[in-house]
């Protein structure tokens, strides 16, 4: 029978993507069935109106771990990399960073700078091997393995040194507005580096823990940032034909209605349209609360468990801005070959903690921060000739909005961005041919991920490593016989990594043993 | 300077008028902040009322959950370990809860009141639990606690008392049966239920007619030797009864803070309540996982040489004492059995039924302190199993 497999992918995101590849890399019949019609999740490329396309979520790539591209044999074109970070400033004193450098301040704060790099780059790629491992157990049944993980994290955090072991732990719950504020004068470069802890979360960055989202944002690739030829959706359709290429077959435009669950283990899963597929695995690469309380139901599990995951935070704040532009936007100070670098719009760190402010109560940001990118600047098929797109990341737009998001409210804070764009690019309004506004609440309902949340559940350390997404299902494993997750609501987390799909399919394959 | 008058007094069952009355000793405690009395006029006596004649306990601070809702059947079946689905409308399911570890939280019964709605009492309060039992399903559940006053009515002429009042029907109700009627227009609820072990009944109603119920029943109870009774003696029976009590033989799994102390149903030796052929409960796999790898702890009733009450004692597996396997949780003369009686907690595999083990029992006379190493048994039945408990219709007396 061609509908029974081994094991079930539910979510062609990119985690379930390399997940499904690499349990068919291991000899495992796998079926992936994807909701919407194209693959990708939130790591899609879209037209948004006729000609002009973007990255419709995750826009830019710095995350990918070196270990899944090497393991999946991807060989992926880029446009852009290492691409700099241009805080810009509207009286055209921009600064430019990239990697350890910055121009655009006073020596002292370029030196403090490569010093602060330095340490938190190695802390990220302390950080970036566990991000690459199943997170031990730490219950008295901790097996043999879990042990040793723990001896490896014990060991590899002393083997910093005694005063960068300090220095680490002091860090780690911190707020990444005290160290920025102690070590920087530029606010610009306050602004900046606040913006890359907060982006996607719901935090500020006087929230705890936000140096800790600034680290697993330098996992990966130190920080550093590219953009894929096709945009991201270049990325996943990359990870669809590796998948492909090892027997998954991959069925889109087919939501799925439940897991199918007997006896307290799971048999496949079934489709909206009736549909049902065996499979003795199900791998679920939907966020941990819906997996649980729309796809499992809560019947199936047990009532401390549900209350962890009902208790996941999970709100998301991070907008999507799309623009077809008839030109480039002028900036003032700013070069026509430097627009293909990303723009950051955080002035100082005190703007980025004020337009969180409103999310706390349900509000969007008065003055909104913004990541940008004009991915056509070096990448020609993502517009018409000569004409541009820019995509940006524009918070906070709180997913549970008081009142809700409305056409109203979104196009009064699609007029909010606009004005805070214009004080950077005067003449960006003539510029725009055709827009699109993108808030959490579309992603929502789009990828079908609670509140939006890019990492399906916030990043902090109450939901992090051996809490990550709840404990009790810290080892990818839920507590269903055979349901595994493999999204970012596991372990690590979000972003364009493929670090949890892997763990996922080397935790599942260990397992099997 | 105002002062504001706090009230620092417990809160008083509707019961209480009556109670203060009959009130000698004016020895009270705390249950879940009501006035609850130990006793109230001689506390052995009002053991004897409860074994000979009929007993009065009033159950008012017991915790009421009104549970109703489509999924109400389907939440109970989660909640507790055994299959609600057999628990027709009409009778009572004595019931335990875990945690996902498979420790129990408390017991408790369920009433079966209507279809597909249910009031479930307990003694130590649970809404947290309850509610997070609830997240993702549609159920409604409601703290009646102060709604309902309630009275057990327990002993050999519990049953003549209840026809005396007129209370027709009651002489069909089977144990675990229960019935509503019309009390002098409040409604009334009888169950055939009781923490002695003994023929008895519960009465549920509205503190409105509380007092009016404690009336007619004291009235219709005249010539049946009817007492109202304190903790102190219910405690001696139930211990008779072989039944397990929160904070005494278990602590509640969500109270115990180092890891060890909680029991699971199966250490409690309440197995038969546990339905494994359920697909889910809570505890399910901890339990399946503890059934397979044996579990750490056996609940024991001791029938003990002697007449020395094993109060806290250690157990051991031989006379001469060494590592001790266990411990006593609850100890009592049981004057009914005349039987040195215990309940305890002990190591597997040690605790057999038939099993003989030692207790060291630490007693005081005249202010000096002697100490016996005193042989104990393992019985399976209760210490107090009196066949007119399941006769249906009970005899007069």
């Amino acid at each position: 029978m061609s509908d029974n497999y081994d094991a079930i992918i539910i979510g062609a995101g990119h985690n379930g993507l390399v997940c499904a590849a690499m349990l068919g890399r291991a000899g495992r019949k796998v079926l992936v069935v994807e909701a919407n019609d194209q693959v990708g999740g939130a790591a899609i490329t879209r037209e948004f109106t006729e000609g002009y396309s973007v990255s419709a979520c995750a826009h830019l790539l710095y995350q990918l771990q070196p270990a899944v591209k090497k393991e999946l044999g991807l060989k992926l074109d880029v446009a852009a990399e290492n691409m700099a970070t241009v805080a810009l400033s509207a009286e055209g004193q921009h600064l430019r960073i990239q990697n350890d450098r910055v121009a655009g301040v006073s020596e002292e704060d370029a030196g403090s700078y490569r010093a602060f790099h330095k340490r938190m780059t190695r802390f990220a790629d302390l950080f970036n091997t566990f991000l690459n491992k199943t997170p031990p157990r730490l219950a008295k049944d901790a097996s043999r393995s879990d042990m040793l993980t723990l001896v490896q994290l014990g060991f590899d955090i002393r083997r910093l040194g005694r005063t960068e072991m300090q220095e680490l732990l002091r860090l780690i719950g911190m707020n990444i507005r005290d160290e920025v504020v102690e070590r920087f004068a530029s606010p610009k470069l306050r602004g900046a580096i606040s913006l890359d802890a907060v982006l996607g979360t719901h935090l500020g960055p006087r929230s705890p823990n936000t140096v800790l989202t600034y680290l697993y944002r330098l996992a990966g690739a130190k920080g550093q940032i590219s953009q894929p030829v096709g945009g991201m959706g270049a990325v996943s359709e990359l990870l669809a034909k590796s998948a492909r290429h090892y027997g998954v077959v991959i069925r889109t435009g087919m939501p799925v209605k439940k897991i199918v669950i007997d006896g307290g283990r799971v048999g496949g899963v079934e489709t909206n349209s009736g549909e049902t597929f065996s499979a003795p695995l199900v791998v679920s690469n939907a966020d941990p609360k819906s997996t649980i309380m729309c796809l499992v139901g809560v019947k199936n599990v047990e009532t401390g468990f549900t209350r962890r995951i009902h208790h996941i935070r999970s709100n998301g704040n991070a907008a999507k801005l799309h623009l077809a532009l008839d030109r480039l936007p002028k900036i003032e100070g700013i070069e026509d070959h430097e627009y293909a670098n990303r723009f950051v719009i955080a002035p100082d760190e005190g703007y980025v903690e004020r337009a969180f402010n409103y999310a706390k109560y349900g509000e969007s940001s008065v003055k909104p921060i913004l990541e940008i990118s004009f991915p056509s600047v070096s990448d020609k098929s993502m517009a018409p000739p000569g004409k541009h797109v820019m995509s940006a990341i524009v918070q906070y737009a709180p997913s549970k909005l008081r009142g809700g998001w409305t056409e109203d409210s979104k196009s009064d804070f699609l007029q909010v961005v606009m004005g805070t764009l214009s004080e950077f690019m005067p003449n960006i309004e003539s510029c725009v041919l055709a827009s699109e506004l993108l808030t959490s609440a579309d992603f929502e309902k789009q990828l079908h991920m609670t509140g939006g949340h890019w990492h399906h559940g916030e990043l902090a350390l109450d939901q992090f490593l051996f809490t990550r997404p709840v404990g009790g299902a810290q080892q990818y494993a839920m507590p269903v016989d055979g349901l595994y997750l493999c999204g970012a609501g596991a372990h690590p987390g979000g972003g364009v990594s493929g670090a949890a799909g892997r763990n996922a399919a080397r935790a599942i394959l260990k397992a099997e043993k | 300077m105002s002062k504001t008058e706090v009230q620092l007094d417990r809160r008083k069952s509707p019961f209480y008028p009556r109670q203060a009355e009959l009130d000698r000793l004016n020895q009270w405690h705390e249950w879940k902040g009501y006035r609850s009395a130990d006793g109230f006029w001689e506390m052995d006596l009002e053991y004897f009322a409860q074994r000979n004649s009929a007993g009065v306990f009033d159950l008012t601070p017991m915790t009421k959950y009104r549970i109703t809702g489509p999924d109400a059947l389907d939440y109970l079946n989660r909640l507790v370990t055994r299959d609600m689905t057999k628990i027709k409308p009409g009778r009572v399911a004595y019931a335990v809860w875990c945690d996902d570890e498979g420790q129990v939280i408390d017991d408790g019964t369920i009433f079966h009141l209507n279809e597909g709605e249910y009031r479930l009492c307990s003694q130590e309060r649970h809404m947290s639990w309850l509610q997070a039992a609830a997240i993702g399903m549609d159920v409604r559940i409601i703290d009646e606690t102060e709604d309902i006053c309630g009275l057990a009515v327990q002993g050999p002429t519990s049953f003549s008392i209840l026809k005396n009042m007129g209370l027709h029907g009651v002489e069909t109700l089977k144990p675990f049966d229960l019935m509503a009627l019309n009390f002098h227009g409040a409604e009334l609820m009888i169950s055939r239920t009781g923490f002695t072990g003994d023929l008895g009944y519960e009465l549920w109603i509205s503190p409105d007619s509380a007092l009016h119920l404690w009336d007619t029943l004291f009235e219709a109870g005249k010539l049946h030797h009817i007492r109202a009774i304190g903790t102190h003696a219910l405690e001696l029976a139930r211990i008779e009864a072989g039944f397990i009590a929160a904070y005494i033989d278990f602590l509640p799994a969500n109270v115990t803070v180092r890891s060890g102390r909680s029991r699971s149903p199966l250490e409690l030796g309440l197995g038969w309540l546990v339905d494994f052929e359920k697909p889910n409960f809570n505890g399910r796999r901890a339990l399946i996982e503890e059934k397979k790898r044996g579990s750490t702890w056996r609940l024991v009733k001791l029938d003990i040489e002697g007449n020395k009450e094993a109060h806290h004692s250690y157990i051991y597996d031989n006379k001469k004492g060494g590592e001790n396997i266990g411990f006593i949780t609850s100890a009592a003369w049981s004057p009914v059995c005349k039987q040195n009686i215990a309940l305890g907690t002990v190591r597997t595999p040690h605790g057999k039924v038939g099993d003989k083990l030692y207790v060291e029992i630490y007693y005081q006379l005249e202010m000096h302190w002697s100490r016996v190493m005193a042989q104990a048994t393992v019985v399976s039945k209760p210490f107090w199993d009196p066949p007119r408990k399941r006769v249906t219709p009970p005899a007069s007396n």
